[in-house]
């Protein structure tokens, strides 16, 4: 087993295991931790399993095996920088619905506390 | 024990529902003395106006939450004002009313924290489709497995649930099919759960809300965050 190899090995199964604690923390949502599990997982599976690697290295073209590595790495990268983008438009809308939400509470006079005034405690 | 009988509130979350939500406010209202909470989920129909017409209280919430977010504001609702016992039944229809007693007996007895009603226990009548039957069996051996429970419906999301749980699903409630995770928080909690028969039918009015693509994603997110919960800490 080369260095290259150990080194991703290590790096990959810390990352799974730093992610999965931040998610029993709940300092992370499942959600947002599904691409990050995932690439970190492949990225596990293939340093493990050099003869996969090298095989599908070869099968698209890829001269240096490990460089297929961080080609997958990239692939994960990006899609997990979509996913986000995604999720902070959804924010954004759901943040300003709620803003006009409260504006439109206040003018009525319905600001919190009370609640709907016709429904006694 | 406490001296007077609980006060009971029957949950509806409904989204996009104004074709059945109506009818079935009104039922309920007509059938049982309960107080009925539609909470609507950021419907851009007249689902909160038809709840409110048929005397139900609504909550409006301004964006869609999702079903989790959802059905949790009505607990928050449950525990602020007191209420002793929830059930919570589908706003479109697809639970029998009449079954609501059935599910509430082993709670007004002191039986159970968690009543939970069975479409496939007794006699059914329910032909899901064959992704959703593989969907319900997965969830069905995952909860057995880790919880000991014998539990036959682990989606069904005709429920009631003691103070207790209220209280605490008010702080903890997953957002993505939540009756599943529910489980391993109720063993978590010690809670005492029991399954009852009740009919669910087909949906009458609109369409589910999972598409095929979806059906895998939540499997998966479900299937992660079930397995979170059983090593996580509940303070």
């Amino acid at each position: 087993m080369n260095r290259i190899t150990l080194l991703s090995i290590c790096a990959s199964a810390g990352f799974l295991l730093y992610i999965l604690e931040m998610v029993r923390r709940r300092k992370l949502r499942e959600e947002y931790s599904i691409l990050w599990l995932a690439g970190s997982v492949v990225i596990l599976v293939l340093s493990l399993k050099q003869t996969w690697l090298v095989g599908i290295a070869h099968a698209v073209g890829i001269v240096y095996p490990p460089s297929f590595l961080f080609l997958v790495g990239i692939l994960f990268i990006l899609l997990i920088l979509i996913h986000f983008s995604i999720a902070i438009s959804k924010l954004h809308q759901m943040n300003k619905k709620m803003a006009q939400e409260i504006a439109l509470m206040k003018e009525k006079g319905m600001d919190g506390a009370s609640g709907d005034p016709s429904i006694g405690p | 024990m406490e001296g007077t009988p609980p006060r009971i509130l029957v949950l509806l979350p409904a989204y996009q529902e104004e074709r059945s939500i109506g009818g079935l406010v009104g039922s309920l209202r007509e059938r049982y003395p309960y107080d009925v909470l539609v909470v609507n989920d950021g419907s851009t129909d007249r689902t909160s106006e038809a709840a409110r017409e048929a005397g139900a209280t609504v909550l409006d919430l301004p964006c869609n939450l999702g079903i989790g977010g959802a059905v949790q504001t009505g607990f928050l609702y449950a525990r602020d004002r007191g209420y002793g016992v929830v059930v919570r039944i589908d706003g479109d229809g697809q639970h029998e009313i009449e079954d609501i007693a059935k599910v509430l007996d082993p709670i007004l007895a002191g039986r159970a924290d968690a009543v939970i009603g069975s479409r496939f226990l007794g006699e059914t009548e329910y032909r899901g489709s064959i992704p959703r039957i593989f969907g319900i069996r997965f969830f069905r051996f995952l909860v057995n497995l880790t919880t000991g429970y014998r539990v036959t419906d682990p989606t069904s999301g005709f429920f009631a649930i003691n103070r207790r749980l209220v209280g605490f699903y008010s702080d903890h409630y997953p957002s993505d099919y939540p009756e599943v995770d529910a489980y391993i928080l109720m063993h978590r909690l010690k809670a005492r759960t029991v399954e009852v028969p009740v009919r669910m039918y087909d949906r009458a009015e609109g369409k589910s809300s999972i598409t095929a693509f979806r059906a895998v994603y939540y499997m998966v997110k479900v299937t992660l965050s079930y397995l979170i919960n059983c090593i996580r800490r509940f303070a």
